[in-house]
């Protein structure tokens, strides 16, 4: 099989230097094509930086990491649908880090607008300010971009590989290309003369593919199918390798203890560590350690016998005082007003509502605790991650090895989950900064479940206030503070060192961006200055606003003594006719009437985000011994529906990571340090209390949306409202097992 | 002293201490690397193989007292002769990020040979153990109960 460090011919030289000052490359480096990266040995082809093809067989190259979404089952079908390779011909490699694999529609996601009323000219504006990406070398897989961003580029790759492989064959044949056909990976001529692509690799590499127009929608065989998943088997037989498993030779194993409050190391005393069995070094990071041994088991062992003094944090130490500063920051300046209709100041007639929100601090926990492998060879570095953001990782590793980015080889294997965990690089730069002490030998580099849980990036502790008026059924005006530390702001500050210009758009999403007609509306985000360690969090803003408006948006229904689905589908009819269509879907598939038995509870949550209005409907029961969840039905339109099976299975992955935060998820503060350590205090759904799940995927949406995060958001809101319907509390406070018995 | 093992019908002498576990005796000594890493305290189920036919889970099982033969994914099947439970995961489509399967698999293999027509009830207490963070629990039911039709048929 290929690999990638075979065919990367090498990476190219934009650090992050030019991450700060990119736009200076002007028009010419945004619309000139970014070279491709692969290079072809003998008796290869790679006629774009997606396809690469030899005697063996078609590798299709994935510019996103595969972390469990699909995604690389999903880009290889939108080059093979126009290339006409045969599904079982297909292998897929992630892409080296390369300015060829930005992603163009991540950065559009920022763009202070209400994406779902984008005009053409905003949707372009999107477009356009998106391209900053590939001078950024915004290699990095999030914001649910990843098909959006290859729909038309990796078609285009496969349709002109197509047209240069006739070429290739007309030319042997002797025959006009016009007469050629393509099917199941190979070229065939009139007279029924067969050529398999991987025989003309060769004779390709002398064509210049030509631009030629998509296929239509009419003709796919493979888009818009559920296709058999490109890494299936290998996840089914423990044969896919992740950055855990990889094995190289003379290799050794080591992990680290940084610090719980995030800070400095003081001091350390490895005397008993140093001696206990397996053990071969104990490193001085400086501001941890490292420990590297013959086995992964006995590092952790070791690790855990250093006695370290660490610096105290700089954020407050508890979560009551990280909660108190949060709160007095609903009365900063706001940082955001991107939604203000009408006079939200005006008096008007009505019934009030009013409410506070809170919700905590959330740890990713994804199944494969951070890890890589790194060899260090004096001149050069090679590192196995698993990893959301290649270049990162590669500029990142070589800053700390003294390298070039150049001399950096990154692979990014399998991702053992990532819902944003992975776009981070310390796990990586870990590996590197212990292989740095030891030239030539392979170190690989894993967490303890307890350092992964402890040194998380989290997802924000975050309150909102609202403040309503329903009158005749319908809401008259909303107003609403969000206040938490931005994840924007403070994971900028990590990467460049700078805080990007302009309104915090995150950090309000999920509330200001809503597609309802209100006619008072204003919407501001308010955010606390504190250095707390946060990150990308799967549906980042909208994890939080997604609860925080559409329970206040619930509320409000209940005060004006309107059916809460309908008082939702008569404020997106006005606005926006997908949101009101999935509303209207949900309703249909669930038998919504307004009334429930008495020992069941139904509630409808909705949130538009990622481009997918999103809508769901959770019913709960008190079975007497604790209240479970039966059924969750989902609604979504994505616009374009490219692989069925695969939207089915993320909408129901989104919807279980929410339930399970919204459930139980909380990451608490003391003396500076996260106090959850594993699984056992911080858990989610399980087999016996994951509910049923019903999908159905709309295709009215006029631009194609995401998958893997739009399920994540409205699943909190809908859970907490069915539980106001069965119990008649309301819970303001994330997670719901403080309030309800909940069968966990 | 080495301590004798044997993996999926084959011998191998292991040279560590006989307080590390089997997880990472199969990890990082024979390079079975199939086995995940979860969670280090039987929280995650990532790494359950079998041991007499029984799923275990490895990280809680020290090399010493390694009672019997030892069975992991790979010894389960391969990609070019699967088993049929995994052969009913493939056609489920259940995994996504897949790293919590291999356990999976072995925890509903071991099921399946005690109860093979499980009910779902059977399946809640047996799996509720294997957690998964992607959320795949629906396909694994589904698929679990069609790889036992299709044992019963075979």
């Amino acid at each position: 099989m290929a690999s990638i460090g075979k065919i990367a011919r090498r990476t190219f030289l934009i650090g992050t230097a030019a991450i700060v000052g990119g736009v200076a490359f002007g028009v010419y480096q945004v619309r000139k094509d970014a070279p491709n990266p692969l290079i072809a040995g003998d008796g290869e082809a790679t006629l774009n930086p997606y396809i690469l093809i030899n005697q063996e067989g078609i590798t299709i190259i994935a510019p996103r990491a595969e972390m469990g979404q699909g995604v690389h089952t999903t880009l290889a079908a939108l080059v093979a649908e126009e290339m006409d390779v045969a599904w079982e011909d297909i292998t897929v490699l992630h892409g080296p880090p390369a300015q060829a694999y930005y992603n163009q529609a991540l950065l559009g996601l920022a763009l202070p607008f209400r994406h779902y009323a984008d005009t053409e000219f905003q949707h372009n504006l999107r477009k356009n300010v998106g391209m900053v990406g590939k001078l950024l070398n915004l290699q990095v897989t999030g914001g649910s971009t990843s098909t959006k961003d290859a729909y038309d580029r990796m078609r285009h790759a496969g349709a002109s590989a197509r047209e240069a492989l006739k070429l290739a064959a007309a030319n042997q044949l002797g025959v006009d290309a016009d007469t050629l056909q393509t099917k199941n990976s190979a070229v065939i001529a009139p007279d029924g003369t067969t050529i398999l692509y991987t025989s003309l690799a060769e004779a390709v590499r002398e064509i210049t593919p030509p631009d030629v127009e998509l296929r239509d929608k009419s003709e796919w065989k493979y888009l818009g199918k559920s296709m058999p998943r490109t890494d299936m088997v290998a996840k089914s037989t423990g044969t896919a390798s992740y950055a855990a498993d990889t094995k190289l030779d003379g290799m050794k194993f080591a992990t680290v203890r940084m610090s719980p409050k995030r800070q400095g190391m003081i001091s350390y005393d490895d005397s008993i560590a140093k001696d206990m069995p397996g053990v071969e070094a104990i490193v001085d990071l400086g501001d941890g350690i490292g420990v590297v041994a013959s086995n992964t088991w006995l590092a952790i062992q070791a690790a855990e016998a250093v006695d370290i003094e660490w610096e105290p944090s700089s954020y407050p130490e508890t979560t009551e005082g990280l909660r108190e500063a949060i709160v007095a920051s609903l009365d900063n300046e706001p940082d955001s007003t991107i939604r203000d209709d009408g006079d939200v100041t005006a008096a008007i007639d009505g019934t009030e509502v009013t409410a506070t929100y809170h919700v905590p601090f959330l740890a990713h926990s994804t199944m494969e605790p951070m890890n890589a492998t790194a060899l260090y060879t004096g001149e050069a570095l090679e590192i196995w991650s698993g990893n959301q953001a290649p270049v990162i990782v590669r500029d990142k590793c070589a800053e700390v090895c003294g390298l070039e980015p150049e001399q950096v080889t990154v692979h990014t294997t399998m991702l053992g989950g990532g819902f944003g965990r992975r776009g981070e690089w310390d796990f990586s730069s870990h590996a590197a900064r212990i292989a740095k002490d030891f030239p030539d030998t392979p170190i690989k580099m894993t967490w303890s479940r307890e350092e992964d849980m402890r040194h998380d990036f989290y997802r924000p502790a975050a309150t909102a206030q609202f403040r309503g008026v329903v009158a005749n059924g319908t809401a008259q005006l909303l107003e609403g503070r969000v206040a938490a530390p931005s994840v924007t702001h403070i994971s900028s500050m990590r990467l460049v060192g700078q805080i990007p210009p302009g309104p915090d758009r995150g950090h309000v999403e999920g509330a200001a961006d809503q597609p309802y007609a209100i006619p008072n509306f204003r919407l501001t985000g308010h955010l606390t200055d504190i250095d707390v360690p946060l990150g990308f969090w799967r549906s980042v803003g909208n994890s939080f606003n997604g609860f925080f408006f559409d329970t206040f948006i619930d509320e409000m229904a209940h005060a004006a003594e309107t059916d809460p689905l309908a008082f939702r589908l008569n404020m997106a009819r006005a606005e926006h006719a997908p949101s009101a269509g999935v509303i209207e879907a949900v309703g249909e598939m669930s038998n919504w009437i307004g009334e429930t038995p008495e020992n069941i509870g139904r509630g409808i949550g909705f949130t538009y985000s990622f481009g997918t209005p999103t809508a769901e409907v959770v019913e709960v029961e008190d079975t007497g011994n604790g209240i479970r969840i039966n059924k969750v039905w989902i609604a979504c339109d994505v616009g374009t529906a490219l692989d069925p099976s695969i939207i089915e299975a993320q909408m129901t992955s989104g919807a279980v990571y929410g339930l399970s935060a919204a459930m139980q998820g909380e990451v608490t503060f003391f003396d500076g340090e996260a106090e959850q350590y594993n699984f056992y205090d911080y858990d989610a759904l399980r087999m016996h209390n994951t509910p049923a799940f019903e999908v159905r995927i709309l295709e009215t949406n006029p631009h194609m949306g995401g998958v893997g995060e739009p399920g994540t958001p409205p699943s909190m809101p809908a859970l907490g409202n069915a539980l106001f319907d069965l119990t008649g509390t309301r819970a303001r406070e994330l997670p719901l097992i403080k309030t309800f018995d909940l069968i966990l | 002293m080495p301590t004798s093992l044997t993996i999926n019908g084959k011998a191998h002498d292991i040279d560590l201490p006989e307080d590390v576990p089997l997880l990472w005796v199969l990890r990082d000594d024979i390079g079975l690397t199939g086995t995940k890493f979860g969670c280090g305290v039987a929280a995650c189920g990532a790494c359950t193989v079998h041991i007499d036919g029984e799923a275990v889970r490895s990280c809680q099982v020290a090399l010493a007292d390694v009672w019997g033969e030892v069975t992991t994914i790979e010894g389960l099947g391969t990609p070019d002769n699967m088993a049929i439970i995994q052969q009913a995961w493939v056609d489920h489509q259940v995994a996504q990020c897949g790293y919590c399967q291999s356990g999976q698999i072995m925890n509903a293999a071991a099921l399946l040979a005690e109860t093979p027509a499980p009910t779902d009830q059977d399946i809640d207490d047996a799996m509720q153990g294997n957690l998964c963070r992607c959320g795949t629990y629906p396909r694994i039911r589904a698929a679990i109960k069609d790889a036992a039709q299709k044992l019963q048929e075979a």
